[in-house]
C-alpha cells in the first residue's frame, strides 16, 4: 500500500496501534478539507505494530489533547517536503475541556457553563483528576 | 484574595497562626467585640444545616459583624435556576465575606473563581469541609496539647465522611501520627485518600472491621455518622447505620486520656450515656468551631487586632 509523501503538512507518527480513528475523532481531523490519510496496522520494529496518521497541511494541532490520548505520538512537521521539526508529546498538566466528570456529585455535572479541567496528580501513571471534584478523569 | 476552599490552602504555619488567634479570642474576647463593625458575611447554604450556618453567624455577630444569608436552596434563586458562579457575584455586591454550603462537589471552588470577596467553603457535598477540619484541629490541640505524636482512629463512614478526608489531609503535615481506620468493608477509606496522601507521604496506617480491637491504643477516636443522604441506595444505608455505635462498655478499655471527637449531628453512633465521660469532646468541639472561624474570618479580611 502506497500513500504520497507530503509537501507541507503534519505527520503522527507511533501512534499505538487501533487509536488512530479516536484521535481522528479527538482533534476533528473530520472537520478539515484537506487530504488526510489514516493508516492503520504499519510494521514497526519498535511497536510492532503502528497507526500513522498524514495531514496534507499545516494545521494547528492540540499538543495537550493528543499528549493525554498518548503520549508515545511523535509529531513531524514538513515544510517544503522536509523533515522540519520532531515534536515527542508528554502528559499535560492540565486538561481543559477534554474530559468530563463522571462523578453525578460534581458541579461540572450540573453547571455546563464551568470549563471542565482535569490537573494530572501522577505523571508515572497518567492519573487525573476533576480541579472541582477531585474524581479520577478517564 | 485568599479563599478557603481545602483545608490545604492554608500552611501548617497559617493553622498555627489561626489557633493562636482563637486561643487570644477565648481569653481576650473583648477586645474583638467590634472588630468586624461595618463588615457583612453572607451564609449561602444550599444544603440544610445548622451547626455551621450558626457556627459562622455567631462568629460574626461575636466580631461585631452582621449576617445576611438563606439557608435552602428554595429559598434561594437557585431554585429559578440560577447559577453557583451568578449567586455569587450578586452577593459579593452585598457582602464582605462568603460562607458558602452546596451539594455539589466543587461549587465553592467554582464560586471562589470569580468571586471578588473571600468565599470558605462551608462544606461541598461529600468532598471537604476545611471549617470542620480547623474545629477539629483546634480541639485536638487544647486537648493534647500538641498536632503532632498521638495515634488516631476514624470510625465509622470513612467513604462519604468529608470530614474525615478533610481531617486526614490536614493531619498527615504533622509529624508521628499513626491512623487506625475503622469502618465496614463498604465505608473504607476512598483510594484517592491513600494514594495521594498516605501512601504520598509514607504515613503508616491500618484498616479495621471491630473498634473494640484498637480501643486500648488510641489517643483520639473520631467517630462519624453513617449518612443517608451520601447514599444512592436506602437498602445499604440501613444495613450499615448501626454497624458502629461508641457505648460506654466500649470505652472500658480506653486509655483514660483518650478524646472522643464527632463533627456531630450524631444519630445513635454515639450514646448519650458517654456524654458525661470526661473523654468526650464533641461539645467542646462545636465552641472551638465558632472560635476558630472568627480567627478565619479575621484572617480573610485581613483585619489586625491589637495586641
Amino acid at each position: 500500500m502506497k500513500i504520497d509523501s507530503i509537501q507541507n503538512g503534519i505527520v503522527l507518527d507511533h501512534i499505538k496501534a487501533g487509536n488512530s480513528m479516536k484521535i481522528y475523532q479527538y482533534l476533528a481531523l473530520d472537520k478539515l478539507d484537506c487530504p488526510v490519510a489514516l493508516i492503520k496496522n504499519v510494521k514497526s520494529t519498535k511497536m510492532g505494530k503502528k497507526d500513522i496518521i498524514k495531514i496534507d497541511s499545516l494545521i494547528d494541532i492540540n499538543l495537550d489533547i493528543l499528549g493525554y490520548l498518548d503520549a508515545g505520538i511523535t509529531v513531524n512537521i514538513i515544510k517544503d517536503g522536509v523533515l522540519k521539526e520532531k515534536r515527542r508529546l508528554e502528559l499535560p498538566e492540565k486538561l481543559i475541556n477534554v474530559l468530563r466528570c463522571k462523578n453525578p456529585r460534581c458541579i461540572t455535572t450540573v453547571e455546563h457553563s464551568l470549563d471542565s479541567v482535569f490537573n494530572l496528580v501522577d505523571r508515572s501513571k497518567g492519573i487525573y483528576r476533576c480541579e472541582y471534584c477531585e474524581a479520577e478523569g478517564n | 484574595m485568599r479563599h478557603l476552599i481545602n483545608i490545604t490552602d492554608l500552611s501548617v504555619a497559617e493553622i498555627e497562626e489561626l489557633i493562636a488567634t482563637a486561643q487570644d479570642i477565648i481569653q481576650n474576647g473583648k477586645k474583638y467585640a467590634e472588630v468586624c463593625k461595618g463588615k457583612k458575611i453572607a451564609t449561602l447554604f444550599f444544603e440544610p444545616s445548622t451547626r455551621t450556618r450558626l457556627s459562622f453567624e455567631a462568629a460574626m455577630l461575636e466580631l461585631g459583624g452582621s449576617v445576611i444569608g438563606f439557608s435552602s436552596a428554595e429559598s434561594s434563586s437557585a431554585a429559578k435556576g440560577e447559577t453557583v458562579t451568578d449567586t455569587v457575584r450578586t452577593v459579593a455586591c452585598y457582602a464582605d465575606i462568603i460562607a458558602m454550603r452546596h451539594p455539589k462537589e466543587g461549587a465553592p471552588l467554582a464560586a471562589s473563581k470569580v468571586s471578588p470577596v473571600p468565599i470558605i467553603n462551608a462544606g461541598d457535598g461529600g468532598h471537604n469541609h476545611p471549617t470542620q477540619t480547623l474545629a477539629d484541629l483546634f480541639t485536638i490541640y487544647r486537648e493534647k496539647g500538641r498536632l503532632e505524636n498521638f495515634t488516631i482512629g476514624f470510625c465509622g463512614d470513612l467513604k462519604f465522611g468529608r470530614t474525615v478526608h478533610s481531617l486526614i489531609t490536614a493531619l498527615s503535615r504533622y509529624r508521628n501520627i499513626n491512623f487506625f481506620f475503622i469502618s465496614p468493608e463498604e465505608l473504607r477509606i476512598p483510594d484517592y485518600i491513600k494514594e495521594d496522601t498516605l501512601w504520598k507521604n509514607k504515613l503508616p496506617y491500618i484498616e479495621v472491621e471491630r473498634l473494640e480491637d484498637v480501643m486500648p491504643q488510641l489517643d483520639i477516636l473520631y467517630m462519624t455518622r453513617v449518612q443517608k443522604e451520601r447514599f444512592f441506595n436506602e437498602a445499604d444505608y440501613v444495613r450499615l447505620k448501626d454497624s458502629y455505635i461508641l457505648e460506654p462498655s466500649k470505652l472500658a478499655n480506653a486509655k483514660k486520656d483518650l478524646s472522643v471527637l464527632h463533627p456531630l449531628p450524631r444519630v445513635n453512633e454515639i450514646s448519650h450515656l458517654v456524654d458525661s465521660d470526661p473523654r468526650a469532646c464533641y461539645f467542646k468541639q462545636v465552641l472551638n468551631g465558632k472560635y476558630m472561624r472568627m480567627a478565619l474570618i479575621l484572617k480573610l479580611l485581613n483585619l489586625e487586632v491589637d495586641s
